[in-house]
C-alpha cells in the first residue's frame, strides 16, 4: 500500500580522497557538480534531477554508504511516517533542516541490517540541469562523460533482510518487486520498488551488517551502456563485470568501482512493476542466471566484494 | 610531427609471494595487485583494486613501498605499523616479500 513515499532522494557516500572521487564520480559518470559544504562534502546530481542533488560525498578513513535517503509527498506524510517508524521500534533521529544544503527536516532511522536510511519532504528544486522546463531541448551539450542521468537505486547488504525488507513494505509502502527463493523457502535476494520502476532499493542476505553492494545510476540506451565501458577501458577504471544484462530486474549493466572501492553500475531498461503485480521470482538454483543473465554464473566478487 | 612521451625511468621490482609461491614483476607505479593482474600471476585476490574491500590484505615481510590511503575497517593503525597492507593501495620502491591471504570477513570492525 502506498504511504507517500516518492522516489529515492539521496545517498551519502564515504570517499578516501575527495579529488579522486570527484574525476570519477563528475568527470567519469558525468554528475553535475553542485556545490561543496561547509564540512567539506560535495554534493552532485544526475543532469535530469530536478531536485538540487541527489550524491553527497564526504572524505573518511572508510569506504562506504553513510545513508540513503527517500522523499516523501510532504511534511504532514513526514510527520506521520516518524511517528510510525517509532512505533515499529526504529531507532529514529531527526536532521534538522538545512545540515544538508538546500534539504528540509530529515527523519533518519536505522535497520535490522544495519543501514541508515532517511526520509525527507523538501529539497530545493534547480530544475533539470542545462535544460529548460519549457520547450526543453533534448539534452544539454556540455555533459561529461557516462552522461548519468540519474542516482537510480542502490544494492545494500547486510543481515537479516527479512527484517528490512518487512520496515519498507509495513512503514513504507515499498512493495517486492523481485525475489530470489531458496529450496528452504528463504529468500536470499529482494528487490523493492515504491513506483513502477523495477527497483529503488535492494537487499542481498550477508553476515557483515551495513554493507554497500552497489550504487547505480541511470542511462538511456544500450549504446550508452557500450560507451561507458569504452570509457571505463579508455580511463583504465577497475572493471568489476559486464557489459552485460542482469537476469533479476532484465537490465542492461556494467559493474566497475570508484578509486576508493565503493562499486559504481550504470544501467538502461529493465522491467516495470504495478502494486497489483505479484513478485517476479528467481530460484537459488539458478543465481547465477539471476544475477548476470549472459554468464549464468557468479563471480567470486559479486557476494564478497563489499564498502 | 607529434611528440611522443615514452615511459622512460620506471624502475620495476621483484615481489615473491611466499604463501603462494609465486613471484612477479611490478613497475613502481602500479600497485602491488595490478602489477600483479597484469602479470599474469595468480597470487593476490582481487576485489575493488580501490582500497576498500580489504579482500587484497596482505603482509609485507620485506621491501620499501609508499602507500596511498586504505579502508581503517580493514587495516587498523596496529596492523598498519606491523606491514599489513591493501595490496591494491601500495607501489614497490625495492625488491619485496610478502604474504597474501590475510582478508578474514571475521575481523572488519564496522564502526
Ligand atoms: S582489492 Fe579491495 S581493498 Fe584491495
Ligand atoms: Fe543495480
Amino acid at each position: 500500500m502506498k504511504k507517500g513515499v516518492m522516489r529515492p532522494g539521496h545517498i551519502q557516500l564515504r570517499v578516501l580522497d575527495m579529488k579522486e572521487a570527484l574525476e570519477h564520480y563528475r568527470d567519469l559518470l558525468g554528475l553535475i557538480e553542485v556545490e561543496t559544504d561547509s564540512q567539506g562534502r560535495v554534493y552532485l546530481k544526475g543532469w535530469t534531477e530536478v531536485d538540487k542533488f541527489s550524491v553527497v560525498l564526504r572524505e573518511a578513513d572508510e569506504p562506504g554508504m553513510d545513508f540513503v535517503a527517500y522523499k516523501v509527498l510532504n511534511n504532514q506524510v513526514l510527520e506521520q511516517l516518524e511517528q510510525e517508524l517509532k512505533e515499529y521500534g526504529c531507532q529514529v533521529e531527526e536532521i534538522p533542516a538545512g545540515e544538508l544544503n538546500g534539504c528540509g527536516r530529515r527523519v533518519r532511522f536505522d535497520s535490522p541490517t544495519g543501514h541508515m536510511f532517511e526520509i525527507f519532504a523538501e529539497k530545493e528544486q534547480t530544475g533539470k540541469w542545462g535544460v529548460k522546463n519549457v520547450n526543453p531541448e533534448a539534452w544539454p551539450r556540455d555533459l561529461k562523460g557516462m552522461k548519468a542521468t540519474r542516482f537510480d537505486h542502490c544494492l545494500l547488504y547486510g543481515p537479516n533482510i527479512e527484517g528490512t525488507v518487512k520496515m519498507f513494505q509495513e512503514v513504507l509502502g515499498f512493495d517486492i518487486a523481485e525475489q530470489v527463493i531458496d529450496d528452504e523457502g528463504k529468500r536470499p535476494a529482494l528487490f523493492l520498488t515504491v513506483g513502477m520502476k523495477a527497483h529503488d532499493v535492494a537487499f542481498i542476505e550477508c553476515p557483515e551488517p551495513g554493507k554497500l553492494h552497489h550504487a547505480s545510476f541511470f542511462l538511456d540506451t544500450w549504446e550508452d551502456v557500450l560507451r561507458a565501458a569504452d570509457l571505463i577501458s579508455m580511463e583504465d577504471v577497475s572493471l568489476d563485470i559486464g557489459p552485460t544484462r542482469h537476469g533479476l530486474t532484465h537490465g542492461k549493466t556494467i559493474y566497475f568501482f570508484d578509486p576508493s572501492g565503493n562499486r559504481s553500475e550504470v544501467f538502461c531498461g529493465g522491467d516495470y512493476h504495478y502494486p497489483d503485480h505479484e513478485p517476479v521470482t528467481w530460484t537459488a538454483d539458478e543465481l547465477g542466471k539471476a544475477i548476470f543473465y549472459h554468464d549464468r554464473a557468479l563471480n567470486d566478487r559479486f557476494l564478497t566484494v563489499l564498502t | 610531427m607529434n611528440t611522443q612521451t615514452t615511459a622512460v625511468d620506471i624502475r620495476v621490482h621483484r615481489v615473491q609471494v611466499v604463501n603462494r609461491n609465486e613471484e612477479y614483476q611490478c613497475r613502481e607505479d602500479k600497485t602491488l595487485l595490478v602489477g600483479m593482474e597484469r602479470s599474469g600471476a595468480h597470487a593476490i585476490d582481487i576485489g575493488c583494486r580501490g582500497g576498500g574491500c580489504g579482500i587484497c590484505k596482505i603482509r609485507v615481510l620485506k621491501g620499501e613501498y609508499e602507500r596511498k590511503r586504505m579502508s581503517r575497517a580493514h587495516i587498523s593503525e596496529a596492523e598498519e605499523n606491523s606491514g599489513y597492507a591493501l595490496a591494491c593501495r601500495i607501489f614497490p620502491r625495492s625488491e619485496m616479500v610478502i604474504e597474501s591471504d590475510h582478508y578474514d570477513p571475521a575481523t572488519i570492525q564496522t564502526k
